[in-house]
């Protein structure tokens, strides 16, 4: 037996993305004129894979896991490292390694591209902060961190109008959520006299069983909680708080959509799956009449209904892509919207919300594939609309068949993995008798078919405008298609490869119940 | 792990197909789709199942292997074969080589890429007619869509992007509620059942196992999954009135995929009508017999009468497909053992003849540029041995004795006259048979103007004889088909052992 490590390594992956990150930022100031985007690319691609590594070995050995001693506490139990919590720090560093690996393309004639590494890395270590908070404040703070940089990186393209424009509507939103938010920590610590996730619940069951003796402040800690979910809304976004998602994907430079769209909604997630099961249990939630669980069924299905149909009727690619990934946040939400709080209802608890960090899992690689493609077709300088792929297969067969792959795995179908994440989900849904919200989706599932399949229509089959327009396509961005292309064999690979991914994630989720 | 490794060259070769020079994808795709067929061949030699693989028969080259677990059911990449799947296997590594050869002259621009679909389609059809889980059949069964829909989609004719749409989206939405109707049924099987294998899944149905689910009483729920699922896959046979994507699809399709569409996919849908709705759960097949034999009459003189009406030679062939998958329902739902063997038999046989119908008009059109029937006449005189062959296929489609589509219509006639489990049985049998009158005339009339007579057709270049690679995979087509029918047994033989099992699923009262 080996002596075993000190505690804090468990920070690993959350520590190799600040530390990349800091180094980018410091080689940058100190000496601004041996930077090269290349080596800037290179770096954070490695911190961010390194990251991922660590996550990956965690996850396999165990760490954290109720195999090897439970969840790994530290500095005065504000962290709380577990499998959840690594699950997401892999999805985060994945997502993260692929944008910037495209962004060394795609910002080629940039002159400070290394702002945009170290920003992206910083947002990274938020994100996967988050994962692993376990008090509101670490919360909040992780929130603040990843908000931050995704402002000033959705306005990256400064001389661009639409960046500029997009990153002020994306601050706006945001800094009245965040504020929101906040105001609901308080009025829950008001309530409750705590800012530990743990703690909240228990004094929650408390009120819940009238045993405080201060029955009436349930209706404090409910409002509370309803500001902390519009908090969770704005961040996955989902109605309400989804205005800015359309403006913010189609403004900001694509790599930064990608990983807003994907990384940045899965952070959202880590928030929704963790407070709300650690310090808001369904059980004692319901019995003090704080019904979340409607409120998320019912803004799933709002969701998932208001983004596809918003898609069907796009003619820009991006901006279908920007509310099919509304969309994709509505089927996501029924991982905290199908529970139960009957008793034993665990396994089946655990069952569906694992489905949905599964889910989350496959849609940061096939939707920050689709962004990337439409990275790539930036950088091409073909247009934005459904007309103006038209024919694109003839000359980039590769990233065109990488593109039909993620367009048909987003919609569903069954050769891809995106079925599979999907089937779980509504699957779990049924299980726990919401049959009604699993209708929802499949109904959904199948509109989305519609305008997922135009856009491989357009790649394939349609003849491009004239003869001439595809002319202009003459430069092969490697790192992009090298992104591309690994995003999309990784989407078809996690079909058969989708049994450790579904495993690793119900065990994780059923830790939390 | 002879199945994997089929499955796994077809996949392969799709591959390195796809990747090579558009010069010679044509003939690296022909050589590769042998192997696969020497493959089957060699299955076929070496076959030592029997009875049904889905009723606890013995299935040959079976493989299981756990993949995933769901809500506590796993599901496993489980193939194997049976007498049932081992001919659709063969067929299908028959005709893909033969259909790629006809594509040789037609296809003219992203070789590479069609042929590559072509193989990449083959995987997936073996697949399909291997697969014994219901997950990996379902990921198999949508995974042939892909191709198709790039297939017509790029290489059709003026209207392909309406016939990929249509097709896509007609066959999808049916697959949904197919989907739906199987697995509402393993959410009211609950605890007796620990996988999605078929075999399995078909046990607990018989064994009584089926519980009640949202509400809806046992017997109830299984009528609901037995129609959604009958829906689902009447849209892939196609039965009237869930026809009307096959025309578009097969006009606008070019010929080789026409080929494989007719001659493969559509058997997808019978041979999945007869896995699910008539092995799996027989009881509500045969409460069911009179619409669905009545749909099944509808659908073969409809289809032949919609073809009598046709101008378009590919059009005569796609709606009198619609009506021989008439023929295989009819067989399917009396319940004897003559009339599923038959049924079976005629999958095989529909899918030689349709073949070489679809090859024969294509090699025409090469050489005309049209196929409307007024457009030419007496191409006998240019082409003698094209059209002798499709005068030979026309005369199987008759069901001609001594050719593959007399011994399976035959059979199932023999089955379904008089079939106890189907109540007015003599009655819907002579109504079938009356079928076969129409498809004489509209084939009969439409040769005649077409074929014979004093040649005229409107070119301004002088037409000849076909090609020999054009030719050869007719006269292959039309060889296999006679040796099919001077001696069924090959097939027959195991179908029968494998089809006997079904038909005691119905209990027939007096």
């Amino acid at each position: 037996m080996v002596e075993p490590l000190p505690q804090v390594t468990a920070l690993l992956p959350v520590l190799l993305l600040a530390f990349t990150g800091l180094a980018l930022l410091l080689v940058d100031t100190l000496s601004p004129d041996t930077r090269s985007n290349t080596s800037m690319a290179v770096v954070s691609a490695l911190g961010a894979l390194a990251a991922l590594a660590a996550t990956v070995w965690f996850v396999a050995s165990g760490t954290g896991s109720g195999d090897t001693g439970g969840a790994i506490l530290l500095f005065a139990d504000a962290i709380k490292v577990d499998t959840m919590g690594l699950f997401f720090t892999a999805i985060f560093a994945s997502v993260t390694s692929l944008v910037v690996v495209a962004a060394h393309d795609y910002f080629h004639d940039h002159p400070n591209p290394a702002t945009f590494y170290s920003l992206t890395l910083f947002a990274a270590t938020g994100m996967s902060l988050l994962a692993v908070a376990n008090s509101l404040a670490v919360v909040f703070v992780a929130l603040e961190m990843v908000s931050l940089p995704s402002y000033v990186l959705v306005a990256f393209l400064k001389q661009n109008r639409g960046s500029v424009e997009a990153g002020l509507k994306y601050f706006l939103v945001g800094a009245l959520s965040s504020a929101i938010f906040l105001f609901g920590i308080s009025l829950v610590y008001a309530a409750t006299g705590s800012l530990m996730l743990g703690d909240v619940a228990g004094v929650l069951g408390d009120i819940a069983a009238g045993t405080d003796g201060l029955d009436s402040r349930s209706g404090i800690a409910g409002l509370g909680i309803v500001m902390i979910l519009g908090g969770v809304a704005f961040k996955t976004a989902s109605v309400p708080f989804h205005f800015w998602a359309p403006e913010a994907y189609e403004g900001a430079p694509a790599p930064v959509s990608a990983f807003l769209s994907s990384a940045s909604k899965a952070a959202g997630f880590v928030i929704a799956f963790r407070v709300f099961t650690e310090a808001f249990p369904v059980g004692a939630s319901l019995s003090a009449d704080i019904n979340w669980v409607l409120a998320f069924g019912i803004l799933a299905a709002v969701t998932m209904t208001l983004g596809n149909f918003a898609a069907a009727v796009q003619e820009e690619v991006k901006r279908m892509l920007a509310y099919s990934s509304i969309g994709h946040a509505g089927y996501a939400l029924i991982g905290v919207a199908a529970l139960t709080g009957a008793d034993g209802g665990a396994a089946a608890n655990g069952a569906v919300m694992g489905a949905a960090m599964a889910h989350l899992l496959v849609y940061g690689f096939m939707n920050t594939g689709a962004f990337l493609f439409v990275a790539m077709a930036e950088r091409w300088g073909v247009g934005r609309t459904f007309e103006d792929y038209a024919g694109l297969a003839k000359r980039a067969p590769v990233a065109s068949t990488a593109m039909a792959v993620f367009m048909f795995s987003l919609a569903g179908l069954p050769p891809f993995a995106g079925f599979f994440s999907k089937y779980f989900l509504f699957m779990g849904a049924i299980d726990n008798g919401f049959l009604w919200l699993a209708a929802v989706g499949a109904v959904n599932s199948v509109i989305s078919l519609y305008y997922y399949s135009r856009v491989v229509k357009a790649l394939f089959i349609d003849d491009p405008a004239s003869p001439t327009t595809l002319d202009t396509i003459d430069v092969r961005p490697t790192a992009l298609y090298a992104a591309v292309v690994f995003a999309a064999v990784a989407t078809v690979l996690l079909l058969p490869g989708f049994g450790p991914v579904i495993e690793t994630a119900e065990a994780a989720a059923s830790a939390l119940f | 792990m002879i199945l994997e490794a089929l499955i796994a060259v077809a996949f392969a070769s799709a591959l390195v197909v796809l990747l090579s020079p558009n010069e010679w994808a044509g003939r690296l795709a022909f050589a590769l789709s042998l192997i696969p067929f020497a493959g089957s061949l060699y299955l076929w030699s070496g076959f030592d199942g029997s009875g049904n693989a889905l009723t606890g028969g013995d299935i040959a080259y079976q493989t299981q292997i756990e993949w995933l677990e769901v809500g506590g059911r796993s599901v496993s990449w489980f193939v194997g074969l049976d007498g049932i799947s081992l001919p659709l296997v063969v067929l299908t590594t028959f005709l893909v080589p033969l259909a790629i050869l006809s594509a040789w002259t037609p296809i003219d621009s992203r070789q590479s890429q069609f042929y590559g679909l072509m193989l990449f389609m083959q995987a997936n059809l073996l697949g399909v007619f291997t697969a014994l889980d219901f997950f990996l059949w379902f990921v198999f069964w949508e995974a042939v869509l892909v191709p198709m829909y790039f297939l017509i989609g790029i290489w059709g004719g003026p209207r392909r992007k309406y016939a990929a749409i249509k097709f896509f989206v007609y066959t999808n939405a049916a697959s949904l509620l197919m989907f739906i109707g199987f697995m509402s049924l393993t959410f009211a099987l609950g605890d007796s059942v620990s996988s999605f294998a078929l075999p399995e899944i078909t046990g607990a149905i018989a064994d009584g196992g089926l519980g009640s689910f949202a509400g809806l009483a046992p017997e109830t729920l299984a009528m609901a999954a037995f129609l959604a699922m009958f829906l689902g896959f009447a849209v892939k046979v196609p039965i009237v009135p869930f026809h009307t994507w096959l025309p578009d699809a097969h006009v606008e399709a070019p010929t080789p995929v026409s080929v494989l569409l007719a001659g493969v996919l559509l058997k997808m849908g019978t041979y999945a009508l007869l896995r699910y709705n008539f092995t799996m759960l027989p009881e509500q097949a045969s409460a069911l017999a009179i619409p669905i034999a009545a749909i099944a009459v509808i659908s073969v003189i409809y289809g032949a009468m919609l073809a009598l009406a046709q101008k378009d030679l590919k059009r005569i062939v796609a709606y009198s497909s619609v009506s021989s998958m008439g023929y295989v329902i009819l067989g399917l739902v009396v319940f004897t053992e003559y009339g599923v063997g038959g049924a079976t038999f005629q999958m095989v046989a529909h899918g030689l003849i349709s073949g070489l119908m679809f090859m024969a008009v294509g090699v025409v059109y090469n050489a005309t540029h049209t196929r409307m029937v007024g457009d030419m006449a007496g191409m006998a005189d240019r082409m003698p041995v094209t059209v002798g062959i499709l005068v030979a296929g026309a005369f199987g489609y008759m069901g001609l004795p001594l050719m593959a589509g007399f011994a399976g219509e035959f059979f199932i006639f023999v089955g379904s006259f008089a079939a106890p489990a189907l109540p007015y049985a003599p009655l819907f049998t002579a109504l079938a048979m009356f079928g076969i009158v129409i498809v004489a005339g509209y084939l009969l009339s439409a040769m005649q103007s077409t074929l014979f007579g004093p040649f005229e057709l409107a070119t301004d270049y002088e037409v000849g004889p076909a090609p020999f690679h054009d030719v050869a995979p007719l006269a292959v087509l039309l060889a296999a088909i006679i040796v099919l029918g001077v001696a069924p047994d090959i097939f027959f033989e195991m179908i029968r052992d494998a089809a006997v099992p079904v038909v005691e699923g119905v209990s027939v009262d007096g």
